[in-house]
């Protein structure tokens, strides 16, 4: 489980996140969604300890993260995996390379039980054939699978994807959402995925913390967000033609 | 004040660079691979470019001694002397500075764009020493290329003389041999130990810490460029006042 309390946070006079407070459990798929620039990314990357908040604590499970000392940030973000927007595949190294490096850095497993790991993960996310291929030679769907891969290598306690869909057609962003979907049920770890997607929204958010300017004007879930009278909410929800249609039918059906 | 913020963060780098080391395993790969891009990948250019300039540096030096009462043997002695103290460590490091700074500056630039940093920071790697100490061991093997940088330049001097007439072979090695001093073959080393951890030190800094997109890889590398040449020929000054004066 990851508690936030209060988080803020500025670069020069610019404040981003205004005072954030959230809880998200585990073994459940957590949304945070906004529109661009309402201080997701900035969000993500403060849970992820990239960027220190000026103010405000963000617990991993009791763990106060300022609180800890340097070796402990250390092991504690060697139990999160990452899904970049862009994947982040180390370019220079293959799939099964990319899959590897974490187990590489932080176990002291022989060649041949990372290599089952490996196939294992590889496997889980319909990727079992393109161990030697480049970064540069998947398409964007793959390259997502095997940035989800390699953040699952290591068994981690703590998954966060950012905008996991982006550049991807419908179809291959439902097959993605379910995947993370999956993975998080089946490892029971608490995930958190940024995205402005309503598919997702609607397929995988079993819980949905909704930014505004750097402030959390709400949360729910997937079953309350098409019910919410929040102005902001239903003005980013319904701002597609596609969900004003589909609102308009429920209204009239519901009349 | 950006220039001060710059320096500091310079030294910060430095000092991040020797904590928190890589597991040995991997850094090994990481260490042959730069080893293999910057010092094995740089032997073609600087052996083209030695053997080249040490001829041009011959003919000029022959067609400028005109008095008959200079012996014909200085040919050999001056190409010596401007190989061994300054066209080897110094021009050979510019030159190098445009294509291993430029290279390192753009590959470590890349990964900050593409996330690829973040990815490492993430899994809790220290990312200073990730990606900045295996270029700087690998350019610690750098002494290895001024020394073939050396010897193809006085190889070049050799042939020139030779094939354009200026002075015999027998003329052109009693000036290679003669007063030699092997101090300034200490000399040329230090320097070039100090311009290999320039090398690795300022692209890397201007890689690691630029902001910004694609566009923007390729304005750091030019001034990482820029600042390594500066630096290079600063420091080439002071050493040798240091050292030969």
């Amino acid at each position: 489980m990851i508690e936030v309390k209060d988080l803020h946070k500025s670069f020069g006079e610019t404040h981003i996140l205004k005072g954030v407070s959230t809880a998200f459990e585990k073994g459940k798929t957590s949304l945070v969604i906004g529109q661009s620039g309402s201080g997701k990314t900035v969000f993500l990357k403060c849970l992820l300890g990239l960027f220190q908040p000026e103010k405000g604590t963000i617990a991993y499970d009791g763990k106060i993260y300022s609180e800890l000392s340097d070796d402990q940030k250390r092991d504690l973000r060697a139990e999160m995996g990452m899904v970049f927007q862009g994947s982040a595949l180390f370019d220079s190294m293959t799939i099964a390379e990319n899959v590897m490096f974490p187990l590489r850095m932080f176990t002291k497993q022989s060649k041949s039980e990372m290599q089952d790991r490996v196939d294992f993960v590889l496997k889980r996310v319909n990727l079992e054939d393109a161990h030697n291929k480049m970064p540069s030679e998947a398409s964007g769907g793959m390259q997502k699978r095997v940035a989800i891969a390699r953040a699952i290598v290591n068994h981690p306690k703590y998954l966060f994807c950012d905008e996991p869909n982006s550049g991807l057609d419908p179809k291959t962003a439902i097959v993605i959402d379910n995947l993370i979907q999956e993975i998080t049920d089946e490892y029971n770890i608490t995930t958190i995925i940024n995205s402005h997607d309503m598919n997702s929204v609607m397929e995988i958010g079993e819980k949905i913390v909704f930014l505004k300017d750097g402030h959390k004007a709400w949360e729910g879930s997937n079953k309350t967000i098409f019910k919410t009278d929040n102005e902001a909410v239903t003005n980013f929800v319904y701002s597609s033609e596609l969900f004003k249609k589909v609102r308009q039918m429920y209204i009239e059906e519901r009349q | 004040m950006t220039y001060l913020h710059n320096i500091g963060t310079y030294f910060l780098m430095i000092k991040e660079m020797f904590r928190k080391p890589t597991k040995w395993s991997v850094m090994k790969t990481l260490i042959f691979k730069d080893i293999d891009d910057l010092i094995m990948g740089s032997l073609g250019i600087v052996a083209f470019i030695s053997f080249f300039v040490g001829g041009v540096v011959t003919i000029q030096t022959a067609l400028n001694i005109d008095n008959p009462l200079i012996p014909k043997y200085l040919v050999g002695f001056a190409t010596r002397q401007s190989v061994i103290l300054e066209f080897a460590p110094t021009f050979i490091s510019i030159i190098m500075a445009g294509k291993v700074g430029s290279f390192i500056t753009s590959s470590i630039g890349t990964m900050r764009v593409t996330e690829q940093i973040d990815a490492l920071e993430v899994m809790g790697i220290n990312t200073i020493n990730y990606l900045v100490f295996p270029k700087f061991v690998a350019m610690m093997l750098y002494p290895f290329v001024i020394s073939i940088a050396m010897f193809l330049g006085i190889l070049g001097g050799m042939a020139a003389c030779i094939y354009g007439g200026f002075s015999t072979l027998e003329d052109y090695i009693t000036g290679v041999q003669m007063d030699f001093n092997t101090f300034h073959i200490t000399y040329a080393f230090v320097k070039t130990i100090v311009f290999a951890f320039l090398l690795a030190t300022i692209p890397s800094f201007y890689g690691y810490y630029m902001k910004g997109g694609a566009l923007e890889v390729g304005k750091a590398s030019t001034t990482s460029f820029v600042w390594t040449s500066v630096m290079i020929i600063l420091l080439n000054y002071l050493l040798t006042q240091l050292m030969l004066s």
